[in-house]
């Protein structure tokens, strides 16, 4: 009853690769092997087609869009106040940078004021979130090359990340915590204690994962002159953030455009020149001591005041109010039925997420749901890179080669 | 707005006819789908737009013509520069030449043109789809695409949904 034919790969269904694979393919020379979507190393849902001589990597192709969503067509079909909850989920390591770019659309797009307390917040919560992605990168890498004491450490120090994001909002990872206007509400009192314990202990625990693997002569092997992206090919292929900054080519967005207070903090922008895995490591690396520092001094500056703006036509009324006050009670009404009309017009903004350049156009027609919203994500114009940098390496430096790129697969495929 | 953007924005101006919007500091200017190219091939050698940062589209169905714009946003990193670009469309056979001579990362991102809106790339090396699943059929970031919920199964309308109901084969 359940009997079926068994299933072999006919010359056919080649068609649709031909024009990609090389002739010794098609011949039978090489052998095209497909490191499927549900893989341990491929860091998600990520298919690469590998076409293979012995252990020689030839090409590879990738094949995208196992975790598509439909996030922007979907967005077009919420208020923008709803929309922000759908940002959480595209880089889901990177929950709060989303949201802020997100946010920063919206506010540009409208005019809305963000009180100082608020942007110090960002800051914070946004460097936060960097340590913790960079972690997972950490975290992967070291799991990727079978050092898994760095997984372990990694994700201890996330968990602490974690437990603060939770103080903050209610919610581990999909806070929706930075809304237009500043923030959804005021961190509680717990807060700074959290963050101060944690950057007292944090400089100690890199120093820590950097003795366990920058000197290692195994790690080292693996990674230095692997998979090299020289500069003038990290820009014709659009690459940004710590691939660039690894190639030679110093351009982070919160230097040169900064946003968000950015401008006040001191700190450094860690460039290398080769170009390697090893390079991109160490980029990393420091970006996780350079985020510390950039905490403690805006710790160190919080103003009191307002964490969201007073703008009542787009920020909703404290619950208090509504008892008393006429205007509080319509503005609450206006925006819980039909939610806030955004002026005409498009903006582009974009921001530094822990991958490299994270953009978002948002075009608006006046009405209270957006028009378009396009999402110019890092992983997805990273990855297009892989095949350039996986050439005539081995089936094991691809692996941790997928890992250096960094890509979150919510990114790719939205 | 920089001034350098205005002169390169004047210099373009004056070589195709393009014509200039300006929101706050944002710059964007609106070429023809022939003249893409020449622009970019300018930008990119005399202006050192070295990066393509963005390349979409916006849908403004149920206006015809134009009915697509495309959106092409370019980075310049020595000079610390964006400028936008925009393409008006047709609605019946969208086409577009293919800038991946240009910019390499074109590449995927005009894959999801094709994907995502039909506007067909003209000279693309490898035009498939590229987030969606290979044998979709439609594309649904048209505005005359629907959201895809399931319809509601009242009972004056049972019969007409049970005749398109996706069941499962016996």
């Amino acid at each position: 009853m359940t009997e079926e034919t068994p299933f072999t790969l006919k010359e056919a269904t080649m068609d649709e690769i031909k024009h990609l694979v090389t002739d010794r393919a098609i011949q039978g020379e090489t052998v095209l092997l497909n490191m499927g979507p549900q893989h341990p190393s491929t860091h998600g849902v990520l298919r690469l087609l590998l076409e293979l001589d012995g252990e020689e990597v030839i090409n590879c192709i990738p094949d995208v869009g196992f975790l598509h969503t439909g996030i922007e067509k979907n967005m077009e079909a919420k208020t923008f106040e709803k929309s922000i909850t759908m940002t959480d989920r595209l880089d889901y390591l990177n929950n709060l940078g989303n949201n802020l770019t997100y946010c920063m659309a919206i506010e540009k797009l409208t005019g809305l004021d963000v009180p100082e307390r608020a942007q110090t917040i960002r800051v914070i919560l946004a460097e936060l979130q960097r340590i913790a992605s960079h972690l997972i990168f950490l975290a992967t890498t070291g799991l990727d090359v079978n050092a898994t004491s760095v997984w372990m450490y990694c994700f201890r120090e996330r968990e602490i990340i974690l437990d603060i994001f939770e103080i903050c909002s209610g919610q581990r990872m999909m806070t929706t915590f930075i809304r237009p206007g500043g923030l959804w509400r005021d961190v509680p009192v717990e807060f700074e204690e959290a963050v101060r314990d944690f950057i007292k202990i944090f400089p100690a625990r890199v120093d820590e994962y950097e003795a366990l693997l920058t000197n290692n002569p195994l790690f080292r092997d693996r990674t230095v002159g692997m998979g090299v992206l020289t500069p003038e090919d990290a820009l014709a292929w659009g690459v940004t953030g710590p691939m660039l900054r690894a190639s030679g080519i110093e351009y982070d967005l919160r230097k040169t455009n900064p946003y968000s207070g950015y401008e006040q903090y001191e700190f450094e922008v860690p460039v290398l020149n080769e170009g390697d895995t090893f390079a991109r490591y160490i980029v990393r690396m420091d970006e996780m001591r350079q985020a510390t520092r950039i905490i403690e001094q805006a710790l160190d500056t919080l103003p009191y005041g307002p964490v969201r703006s007073n703008n009542r036509k787009y920020v909703p009324p404290p619950r208090s109010e509504l008892g008393t006050s006429m205007e509080a009670l319509i503005h609450h009404f206006k925006l819980w039925t039909e939610g806030y009309s955004v002026p005409e017009g498009s903006v582009f903004v974009s921001t530094e997420s822990p991958r490299g350049e994270l953009g978002v156009y948002l075009e608006s027609d006046g009405g209270p749901k957006p028009f378009r919203v396009h999402w110019r994500t890092p992983s997805f114009t990273n990855l297009q890179v892989l095949p350039l940098l996986t050439r005539n390496h081995l089936v094991a430096d691809l692996v941790l080669l997928i890992g250096t790129v960094d890509i979150v697969l919510g990114d790719v495929d939205r | 707005m920089d001034e350098k953007l205005e002169i390169i924005a004047e210099n373009l101006i004056q070589r195709f006819s393009a014509e200039k919007q300006v929101f706050k500091d944002e710059l964007s200017l609106s070429v023809k789908p022939e003249q893409i190219v020449d622009v970019c091939l300018v930008l990119r050698d005399e202006h050192q737009f070295e990066v393509l940062t963005e390349e979409t589209a916006v849908d403004y169905w149920p206006e015809q013509t134009p009915r697509f714009h495309v959106i092409y946003r370019f980075r310049s990193i020595k000079h610390n520069l964006l400028i936008g670009l925009r393409v008006p469309l047709d609605g019946n056979f969208p086409k577009l030449p293919t800038i991946e001579g240009v910019y390499k990362n074109a590449n995927w991102f005009e894959r999801e043109l094709w994907d995502m809106f039909g506007i067909n790339i003209e000279g693309h090396s490898d035009l498939r789809r590229i987030v969606l699943p290979h044998d979709w059929e439609g594309h649904p970031l048209r505005k005359d695409y629907p959201l895809g919920y399931e319809e509601v199964q009242y009972s004056f309308n049972f019969d007409e949904i049970d005749l398109r109901k996706p069941y499962a084969e016996e």
